[in-house]
């Protein structure tokens, strides 16, 4: 499963005819314990870098960038009693929603090895 | 930015380190924030609180000084004793609050707030120059750790021997030495839980920090922790945050700290204070919950049911002891009562809230 990541630090993976999306693991280290996550509505349209729900630190609340362009499809309802999830398996059990979209929307992504690159140079 | 002798400490520990106050701090340590909280709540957690300012008054005018400038009675103190107090403007705005101990008969420290150090030294130095007395800031002499948790006291007295919890009185003030280091520690925190705060000089603050920790870890569960579990344990127990709670636009008793006042001894802002309890109160602070999901945070409007904006939110977080949604407001008192029905604006987004029974957790030395 080819994992694809956007600026804004959410990553994407295609899962059957839907898109899984998540938050990076570099991110929620960044943002620290969970403590709860707005997630998008099934069937809301959501626009690729725009905003699409909030993640709530310890210490704040942080916007969440919607990595792909189609339609919210389903919502990892899980999160709303088990926000730390997004901390303890960002990449797995704390995904956040599957998105129905276009291809295009996911190869505009960047691959693991530029995030990282990226990552480096947001750090210098 | 300001760095305390921790520093290097916490950068190795790979604490995540922010500025707070002009200082470089640890936000949180590798357990995470709501980590350290429980850790605190069930056995024990070290803070460097070294950025608050600490002021040294001495002299046969310090107690009169201070009785003037400190709204609590400093009389009331015997050496060796501490004690919480606000400072106000004429007004009776609250310019800071502040923790005194008092040391010796003519000899008190005063512990103020980070953010506030400036504004204080010009507020007390204002009016020292009436009082025989010497002033002097010694934040940069000592550092300062809150040890705190129910396993303190207890492994305190097998590391030092002494039967400290039948001796030591809450915000009594002791000598201690640990491994031969020489501190000062009052029986206080601001936590909610038993525990001390201690005063060590710098050239031996980073050998005692490690001393701490190893020798508790031989006996009980302990942490260092950072600020972001500071600010919800002191949020659980009520305990305000200047800036939060706590500004230059609000009077003691809007802020449920009547209490901290003697009102039959004499200080800046009395008047004020009385002139609003005759008066009465137009605001005051309340705990509430959200009982639908999401997070209330500082600056969003607190509503009525009906839907008219009542007041603002001036802390927001989730609370782990109480597991819930919670915030501080100031609203008018005929919404103050606990289980009125609320709501708040989280970003245009209107949740349902309750007024909640101050505290929220009851302090376990109470």
């Amino acid at each position: 499963m080819e994992i694809k990541y956007a600026k804004t630090h959410e990553w994407a993976a295609k899962e059957g005819d839907l898109y899984i999306c998540g938050l990076s693991e570099y991110a929620q280290d960044k943002v620290g314990d969970v403590v709860f996550v707005e997630l998008p509505e099934v069937g809301a349209e959501v626009e690729q870098g725009a905003p699409f729900g909030v993640i709530e630190s310890v210490k704040a609340a942080n916007d969440l960038y919607s990595p792909l362009s189609g339609e919210v499809a389903e919502v990892n309802s899980t999160l709303e009693d088990e926000p730390e999830l997004v901390n303890s398996s960002p990449l797995k059990d704390g995904w956040i929603c599957k998105i129905k979209c276009s291809d295009e929307s996911f190869d505009s992504l960047m691959s693991a090895d530029e995030y990282e690159a990226f990552l480096k140079e947001q750090e210098d | 930015m300001l760095k305390t002798v921790l520093n290097s400490f916490h950068r190795e520990a790979g604490a995540r380190l922010v500025e707070y106050a002009g200082w470089e701090m640890p936000l949180f340590y590798s357990p995470g924030a709501t980590e350290e909280h429980r850790i605190v709540r069930r056995s024990a957690g070290l803070f460097d609180v070294s950025h608050m300012g600490r002021f040294r008054i001495q002299g046969p005018g310090s107690e009169a000084f201070l009785d003037r400038m400190i709204t609590s009675s400093v009389k009331a103190l015997e050496p060796g004793e501490s004690g919480y107090g606000i400072l106000l403007k004429e007004d009776g705005g609250i310019i800071d609050d502040i923790f005194l101990y008092r040391t010796g008969n003519e000899d008190f420290t005063l512990v103020v707030n980070a953010s506030n150090l400036n504004k204080d030294w010009d507020w007390l130095n204002h009016f020292a120059g009436e009082y025989d007395l010497a002033l002097s800031d010694e934040s940069s002499e000592t550092s300062l750790f809150a040890l705190q948790g129910p396993s303190v006291i207890p492994v305190l007295e097998k590391l030092t021997g002494l039967a400290l919890d039948k001796e030591w009185a809450r915000f009594a003030v002791m000598d201690l030495t640990l491994e031969d280091i020489p501190f000062m520690a009052g029986r206080t925190g601001y936590t909610g839980e038993d525990g001390v705060e201690i005063f060590v000089a710098n050239n031996r603050a980073l050998e005692l920090w490690n001393v701490i920790l190893k020798s508790f870890s031989e006996h009980c569960e302990i942490s260092p922790c950072g600020l972001a579990c500071r600010d919800s344990l002191r949020f659980e127990p009520g305990f305000p945050l200047y800036g939060h709670e706590l500004n230059e636009e609000i009077l003691p008793p809007e802020a449920l700290l009547k209490w901290a006042c003697d009102l039959k001894g004499d200080f800046i802002g009395k008047e004020a204070v009385q002139a609003l309890l005759e008066k009465g109160l137009e605001k005051k602070l309340i705990t509430l919950s959200l009982t639908e999901k999401g997070v209330p945070r500082e600056g969003y409007e607190v509503l009525s049911v009906e839907g008219d904006v009542i007041g603002t939110v001036v802390s927001g977080l989730y609370a782990p002891t109480v597991d819930k949604y919670c915030a501080n407001a100031f609203v008018p008192p005929a919404f103050t009562k606990p289980g009125t029905e609320l709501q708040v604006s989280l970003r245009g987004r209107v949740k349902k809230a309750v007024v909640e029974k101050r505290p929220l957790y009851r302090p376990s030395y109470r």
